[in-house]
């Protein structure tokens, strides 16, 4: 450990703060300077001490900057520059209750739950991340991946950890965490560190391959055991976002019975293929941007894949979120197309997406019609029947069933 | 200094400075002992003005006042139209202590960050007393002990009423014109300063003890329409220009993108649906910050889906408004402050925007005002406990940073009384056991809607049972407050020392609250 050596985690902004650690040979000391000191003041002081117990930390010199940051953000500030430092967790001493060490029990969610909306969550801004459970999304993804910088990965995986051990700040959509690519260190030390705040789901980037996805199966087996968690209760969505994966997607889809959906990522795609967008708008036959029609074949080998394991197919994001319209056709295509849900990374985008899947008001009057003409017959005895000019079956019946359910569901 | 407790058990002191404090009965107790109360007598009359044109144009600043004989102890007003625009405040306050005065008391109808360019002349003695509205620096100051005099925080209908019923008496109105003649007649729709409406200046104009109009815009008599009466001006200041006017309408008309403030306004606008208050004729009224404009489009949106026009909006207009207004959803605006230029068009043009003032709008001995005809108001907060009561001036470490503007007013008046706010910023819950600082009794407010939940006051169970009925996310006021100390944490009290360093009066004029002096300062 190098005197010179300053170790800091955080951001000096709102709901945040930027700590520092400060080794030197001195007995340990804070220094907290805090635009909510009045009120919170002595207890930024109480949890940063007992974090630095917690951390068996005697010497050197924590320096806090604080813009009224939750506790849980405070300690994680805190955990990411004492590990950074090299100190390691040692007990929980103090009378104070620490979130940390102590796992939430949560229960496993339901497999075929809908998934209609998830929403991306930047992994290491807590701001985003303290109402995020408000606006209605049924899927939070909190992303360890291309929304945190290389140098920050380290701190994220902590708050979001953390933030996951909140069991106060969540109570409605699904939790999940999109951890980096196994191939890297930073992947494998993403799982090793989330599975103790017992995500329901782990989104697993650049799924290439079976094996992929068995390696993080394993992998999570390993941790729920360690964590004293039940096995398998940590499903996995795997995202496929390469030419090799979409090759992949039937095996990768059958890979594991953590399995619950297969995402497509989109953006990641269309470069990973080299295509090359219409230089003028209108051109080479696509029908504005919500069309990428580079990817209309992807987007049915995932769809098929993920049906036939018997999982979701879920569709990208779309990045434009100023604009609705474009949303909302990118939605009718993915719907079209057979996807169940679409990613969004704003929560403006989570209404125009649940109008665009739910089903319309003539859809809804049209099967119910059905419905009731088909539970007539069945009182009357008769067999086959008409509606509408068109013979009405037990497949009919049981999707005009879903149509009903799912409006039931979005009133 | 003795102390007694008025009937919110907020502490405040039996008199300053001489003057007996009255202590807060009730939101709507006839204090008047004895009957109606006489009005202040109209200013001393003058002198029977020589036969034909008097000349009130003066050459300068010096000339003016030269005439106007302002002594140590004065007390002088302003209006706050110009916002972070105005140059007249700042302008008068420096002269006169060029001059050698002091000891003067200012009452503004509000002050803008531009104005913490007094906090030398508060600190030097040459004002120690504000009486009106002390917001940022200035308000930060005044919790600090550093003007000498207890101040006083009054909403825009109790400055109005204690104007008119003499509890201060105003030496001089300086009142910053965008459109005057020579003969003192002025408005604020025209010239390069332009601001919509001139009506806080009204009260001042009629019974101050001299008036000036200052305007860089002098147009030939007569100045019409005219907001100020030149019956009521004595002197004429023409001047290079009354303020910046980039700053004066600095209003934002962005949506806002927070989602947790557009989720609060769509529940606004779900609750004012659901409750049946939005119904054909109804009135509104909602300011300009983030939550309040857009609860406006989102109810908009639901008044064009349902076919639901409304009769008026009430308070600060927005260019959102006036949009409203010419797509006939609104039948009229009763406009106090315009916001932005699209709002100063509209209030110099269009006959159904209406140009108001505090009597009419806000007077709480008024006959009835504007605000009385409001069906709902939507209003903020920076505390609210769990007795409804809500804190609009303090945060929650004690520091003065707002004035009441027309909250008190508003609040008191309209049918129903809707809170919006997040339920914590930052760290800082805004849901408490007690409020820091007490500047609205909960008598009358209705609702608090929340990102996290709606709370109707228990008076309420009509609006409560509605809005259970149309599944809004209701829930006991305690209850939200005990999940949002979940997530923030409880946090200390602020500590104060015992000296008064301003007095919150209700709008009759009693003492609804103390701010104190923080220790430590």
């Amino acid at each position: 450990m190098s005197e010179l050596q300053v170790f800091e985690a955080g951001f000096a902004s709102k709901s945040d703060c930027l700590v520092r650690y400060v080794p030197s040979a001195c007995p340990v000391s804070i220094t907290a300077k805090s635009s909510v000191a009045v009120l919170f003041g002595d207890a930024i002081q109480c949890s940063a001490q007992d974090m630095l117990a917690s951390y068996g930390v005697t010497t050197g010199r924590l320096e806090i900057e604080d813009d009224g940051a939750l506790d849980f953000v405070l300690r994680a500030r805190i955990e990411a520059v004492l590990r950074k430092a090299g100190f390691v967790f040692q007990s929980c001493p103090s009378l104070q209750k620490d979130w940390a060490h102590t796992s939430p029990r949560r229960a496993p969610s339901d497999r075929d739950r809908t998934r209609q909306v998830r929403l991306y969550v930047p992994g290491d801004q807590p701001h985003f991340a303290i109402n995020a459970d408000l606006f209605g999304a049924d899927v939070l993804v909190f992303d360890l991946e291309d929304s945190v910088a290389e140098e920050r990965k380290f701190e994220a995986r902590i708050l979001v950890r953390r933030l996951l051990e909140s069991e106060f700040l969540f109570e409605r959509s699904e939790l999940a965490v999109r951890v980096n690519a196994l191939r890297t260190e930073c992947g494998k030390a993403d799982v090793a560190e989330i599975v103790a705040g017992h995500p329901h789901a782990i989104l697993l980037p650049k799924c290439e391959s079976a094996e992929d996805v068995k390696v993080l199966d394993t992998l999570l087996s390993l941790q729920e055991q360690e964590k004293g968690l039940e096995r398998g209760s940590i499903h996995i969505m795997p995202i496929i976002e390469t030419s090799k994966g979409v090759l992949a997607a039937a095996e990768i889809a059958r890979a594991s019975d953590r399995n619950v959906a297969l995402c497509f990522g989109y953006e990641d795609f269309s470069r990973d293929i080299c295509a090359r967008p219409a230089p003028v708008e209108g051109a080479g036959a696509t029908q504005g941007k919500s069309a990428q029609i580079e990817a209309l074949l992807a987007r049915q080998m995932i769809v098929l894949a993920a049906r036939s394991a018997g999982i979701q197919p879920l569709d990208s994001v779309f990045s434009d979120i100023e604009d609705t319209d474009g949303l909302t056709e990118s939605c009718y295509l993915a719907r079209a197309l057979g996807f169940e849900g679409k990613a969004v990374i704003h929560p403006s985008q989570i209404e125009p997406v649940r109008r665009a899947f739910s089903p319309s008001d003539e859809e809804v009057e049209r099967a119910k019609a059905i419905v009731a003409a088909y539970e007539n017959s069945l009182k009357e005895g008769r067999g086959a029947v008409d509606f509408d000019g068109q013979m009405i079956d037990a497949p009919l019946v049981s999707k005009a069933r879903r149509i009903i359910e799912e409006s039931a569901r979005g009133a | 200094m003795e102390w007694t407790t008025n009937t919110l058990g907020r502490k405040i002191p039996v008199d300053i400075g001489g003057k007996t404090c009255a202590p807060f009965q009730g939101a709507f107790i006839d204090r008047r002992k004895g009957g109606p109360k006489a009005l202040s007598p109209e200013r001393t009359s003058q002198a029977a003005p020589l036969r034909q044109k008097p000349d009130k144009r003066v050459a300068d600043w010096d000339d003016l006042f030269d005439r106007l004989d302002l002594r140590d102890g004065a007390s002088i007003s302003f209006h706050h139209h110009l916002r972070n625009g105005d140059k007249i405040v700042n302008e008068v306050v420096a002269r006169l202590a060029a001059r050698g005065l002091r000891d003067l008391t200012i009452v503004p109808t509000a002050l803008f960050p531009v104005h913490d360019a007094l906090l030398p002349y508060i600190r030097e003695g040459v004002v120690t007393k504000i009486e009106g509205s002390m917001n940022g620096a200035i308000g930060a100051a005044c919790s600090r002990g550093e003007i000498r005099r207890t101040c006083v925080l009054r909403s825009h209908g109790g400055r109005q009423r204690a104007i008119q019923e003499g509890d201060i008496s105003i030496d001089v109105a300086f009142i910053a014109a965008p459109a005057a003649d020579p003969y003192g007649n002025a408005n604020g729709l025209f010239g390069p300063s332009a601001c919509g409406p001139l009506g806080y200046a009204k009260p001042d104009s009629e019974y101050a003890g001299k008036v000036v109009v200052i305007t860089d815009n002098l147009v030939p008599y007569p100045c019409a329409p005219w907001s100020i009466h030149g019956a009521n001006v004595d002197y004429v200041l023409k001047v290079e220009s009354i303020g910046d006017s980039s700053k004066i309408v600095s209003g934002t008309t962005q949506l806002t993108r927070s989602p947790t403030q557009l989720r609060i306004a769509q529940l606004a606008a779900r609750f004012i649906e659901a409750t049946g208050l939005m119904k054909d004729g109804f009135s509104f009224q909602a300011g300009a910050g983030g939550i309040s404009l857009a609860a406006t489009v989102f109810l908009a949106e639901r008044m064009r889906r349902a076919g639901v026009k409304a009769s008026f909006a009430h308070g600060g207009a927005t260019s959102v408004l006036v949009d409203l207004l010419e797509e006939g959803l609104l039948g009229s605006i009763v406009d106090l402050q315009s916001f932005d230029l699209d709002a100063v068009r509209s209030c110099a043009r269009n006959p159904r925007h209406i140009e108001s003032d505090p009597y009419a709008s806000y007077g709480p001995h008024a006959r009835g005002c504007v605000a009385n005809m409001l069906d709902v108001a939507l209003m903020g907060a920076t505390e609210i406990d769990i007795g409804f009561n809500v804190n609009v001036v303090t945060h929650s470490d004690g520091v003065l940073l707002h004035g009441i503007g027309g909250h008190s007013d508003a609040c008191a008046s309209a049918g129903c009384t809707i809170i919006t706010a997040p339920s914590f910023r930052k760290r800082i819950p805004i849901i408490r056991e007690q409020v820091t600082t007490l500047t609205c009794p909960g008598e009358v407010i209705d609702v608090l809607i929340t990102e996290r939940g709606i709370a109707v006051n228990p008076k309420r169970e009509d609006l409560l049972w509605k809005a259970k009925k149309a599944d809004l996310p209701c829930k006991e006021i305690s209850q939200l407050m005990r999940e949002v100390l979940t997530i923030t944490g409880t946090p200390a009290s602020p500590r104060f020392t015992d000296r008064p360093v301003a007095l919150i009066e209700w709008r009759d004029g009693s003492i609804i609250d103390t701010v104190w002096l923080l220790e430590g300062e």
